[in-house]
C-alpha cells in the first residue's frame, strides 16, 4: 500500500500530571531507522503498537468500577478495534493498561505471575496494595526503557475497593478516582465536575461510561467499544457497551 | 524542567549499543552515496481466520530485497508443532529463525508435559522472546492452531504485544486483506467458505500491494488433521511465450538453422601456438 499516510509517532499522546519533572514522552527508537530502507513496507508496519487509550477507575463503598476503550493503534492504523485493556491480575484485582502494548502486556503478565506465587505462599487472597507495589517496582526500576501508564484496581478484605495509579515514571498513589491514557486529558474537567464521593455502583458505572464516551469522541487514539467491569466482594461483573449504545452528547 | 538521570554502568541484559552504531553508519554511508545492504524482507500479506472446526492460515509467496523480488515462491507458513502453524511477515531471517527456535523448544516442552502443545504456550514463548529483543527482531507473526481448548488465532507484533482475535492480517498488504475480512467475515463459517475468504483476502494483498505477489498458500488446521496446501492458487502464473512442441518448429526459438544468414566471404586463419610449459596441478580430493 504505497502512499499510505505515515502515522503519528506513537507516544506523543500520553500525558501525566506531576508538576515537578516532565519525563521524556518520546523515546528514541533506533530500530526504526535501520529498517527505513524499503519503501515497499509502509511506516506503520514498523511503528510500535500503542494502546493510545482512555482508561478510568472509580472507588465506591464495597468495590471499584473500572473502564477502558478498545482501540490499539500502530501509527494511524487500528491494529485491534476490540482490545480488552482490563487485564486480570488476580481473581479480584484488575489493571487498566495504557501506553505501549508490548510493555504493558509484558509487565501485567509478570506481575500476575509474581502475585499468583505470592498468594499461594500466603494461602489467602492478595492485597490490592501488594499488586500495585509490584507494578510500581517494575515500572520504576525500568523507567527509562518502559512506556506504561497503569491503573491497578480491585477489592480485598482489608481495605475494600481501592484504586492505585502507576503513571509513566513509576510513581504510586492511591486515589478515589483516576483517569489515564491519551484521552484522559479531555475528561479531567468532566471528572472534577461530576464525581462525588459516596456514589453507588450503578452511578459509578454511568459516570465511567459517560466519561469514556466523551473522551472517545474527542481523542483519535481512543475508540471502539466501552469495556466496563465492577469488582466487589461478590466477584467480578463485566459489561460491554457497543458503539451505537454509547451515551450521546452533542454540541449541536 | 529536565529529569536528571545518573549514568548507570550496564548490568546484565542485552546490549543494544551496536544497533545505535549501525544507525549512525547508515546515515554516514548515505552522505557519501553508498547504501547499507538491505535485509531481505518478506513485504507480505499474511492472514488467519477462525472457522467452525478450526483455523485457516493464508500467505502470499513473494520475498523482496529492496525493490527486487528475491524469491518468487517462498514459503511463509512455518511449522511450529503438529497442531500449530505460524505465518511470518517482516525480516525473512528473523521469522524463519524465531519460528524454528520456538518450534524446537515447544517440542521439548511437549515431551516434558506429555501433552499436545497449546497455542497459548507458543504465543507466550514467542512474545516473551520478541519483547526481550525490544523490537530489533523484525518478526510480525500470525499464529494459529487447534488444541484441547479449541481453535485459537493470535497476531504477534515485533515488539512483543499480542492480540487474540477471530480474524487477523499482518504485513504490508494487511490493510487490503483486512478490508476483505471486515466485509465478509462471519463467525462459525464452514471450511470451504473460510478457505475462499482467506484466498480472497490474500489475493487482495497480492494485487493491491507491491510488496506481495505470486501465489497463495493455505494451511487448514482442524482437530483431526492439517492440510498444508502449497500452492492453493497460482494467482500469478508466468506467461509462456511458446510451448515446447512449437519450439521444435522454431517459432520463437533463438536457434536459427545454418544458412539463415547469407555468407558472403569465408577466410580461415590457423593460429600457431608454441607450447612453452606444461604443468599438472592435482585437485585436493581428500
Amino acid at each position: 500500500m504505497l502512499g499510505f499516510m505515515r502515522g503519528q509517532p506513537l507516544l506523543s499522546t500520553v500525558i501525566h500530571r506531576e508538576k515537578m519533572a516532565a519525563a521524556p514522552v518520546m523515546m528514541p527508537y533506533f530500530g526504526q531507522q535501520i529498517s527505513s530502507k524499503s519503501d515497499l513496507v509502509p511506516d506503520w508496519t514498523r511503528q510500535e503498537v500503542s494502546t493510545g487509550t482512555t482508561i478510568m477507575a472509580v472507588e465506591y463503598d464495597g468495590g471499584v468500577v473500572i473502564g477502558a476503550d478498545s482501540r490499539t493503534t500502530t501509527g494511524a492504523y487500528i491494529a485491534n478495534r476490540v482490545t480488552d485493556k482490563l487485564t486480570r491480575i488476580h481473581n479480584k484485582i484488575y489493571c487498566c493498561r495504557s501506553g505501549s502494548a508490548a510493555d504493558t502486556q509484558a509487565i501485567a503478565e509478570i506481575v500476575a505471575y509474581q502475585l499468583g506465587f505470592h498468594s499461594i505462599e500466603l494461602d489467602e487472597p492478595p492485597l490490592v496494595e501488594t499488586a500495585a507495589n509490584l507494578f510500581r517496582a517494575s515500572c520504576y526500576r525500568y523507567r527509562e526503557e518502559l512506556t506504561a501508564g497503569i491503573l491497578v484496581a480491585g477489592w480485598d478484605k482489608r481495605k475494600g475497593g481501592q484504586v492505585y495509579s502507576v503513571p509513566i515514571g513509576g510513581m504510586l498513589v492511591r486515589q478515589p478516582v483516576s483517569v489515564g491514557g491519551s484521552g484522559s486529558t479531555y475528561i479531567y474537567g468532566f471528572m472534577d465536575a461530576n464525581y462525588k464521593p459516596g456514589m453507588n455502583k450503578e452511578q459509578c458505572m454511568e459516570l465511567t461510561a459517560a466519561a469514556l464516551s466523551l473522551a472517545m469522541e474527542r481523542d483519535g487514539s481512543s475508540g471502539g467499544v466501552v469495556r466496563l467491569a465492577s469488582i466487589s466482594e461478590e466477584g467480578v461483573e463485566r459489561r460491554v457497551i457497543l458503539g451505537n449504545q454509547l451515551p450521546k452528547f452533542s454540541t449541536h | 524542567m529536565a529529569t536528571l538521570t545518573a549514568v548507570r554502568p550496564a548490568f546484565g541484559g542485552f546490549s543494544f549499543d551496536n544497533c545505535k552504531r549501525n544507525a549512525v553508519l547508515e546515515v554516514e554511508a548515505s552522505k557519501v552515496g553508498c547504501s547499507v545492504p538491505a535485509a531481505r524482507k518478506t513485504g507480505t500479506t499474511i492472514c488467519g481466520v477462525v472457522f467452525k472446526d478450526g483455523v485457516v492460515l493464508g500467505a502470499d509467496t513473494r520475498a523482496t530485497e529492496g525493490m527486487i523480488v528475491a524469491d518468487k515462491n517462498c514459503s511463509k507458513i512455518h511449522y511450529i508443532s503438529p497442531n500449530i502453524y505460524c505465518c511470518g511477515a517482516g525480516t525473512a531471517a528473523d521469522t524463519e529463525m524465531t519460528t524454528q527456535l520456538i518450534s524446537s523448544n515447544l517440542e521439548l516442552h511437549s515431551l516434558s508435559t506429555g501433552r499436545l502443545p497449546r497455542v497459548a504456550t507458543a504465543n507466550r514463548m514467542l512474545k516473551q522472546m520478541l519483547f526481550r529483543y525490544q523490537g530489533y527482531i523484525g518478526a510480525a507473526l500470525v499464529l494459529g492452531g487447534v488444541d484441547c481448548n479449541g481453535p485459537h488465532l493470535y497476531s504477534i507484533y515485533p515488539h512483543g504485544s499480542t492480540d487474540k482475535l477471530p480474524y487477523v492480517t499482518m504485513g504490508s498488504g494487511s490493510l487490503a486483506a483486512m478490508a476483505v475480512f471486515e466485509d465478509r467475515y462471519k463467525p462459525d463459517m464452514e471450511e470451504d467458505a473460510a478457505k475462499q475468504l482467506v484466498r480472497d483476502a490474500i489475493a487482495a494483498g497480492i494485487f493491491n500491494d507491491l510488496g506481495s505477489g505470486s501465489n497463495i498458500d493455505l494451511c487448514v488446521i482442524t482437530k483431526s488433521k492439517v492440510n498444508y496446501i502449497r500452492p492453493h492458487d497460482e494467482a500469478n502464473k508466468k506467461g509462456v511465450r511458446v510451448t515446447e512442441l512449437e519450439a521444435l518448429k522454431l517459432t520463437g526459438d533463438y536457434k536459427y538453422k545454418r544458412g539463415t544468414t547469407g555468407v558472403l566471404t569465408k577466410a580461415v586463419t590457423p593460429i600457431d601456438l608454441e607450447l612453452l610449459e606444461e604443468s599438472v596441478q592435482t585437485m585436493d580430493t581428500s
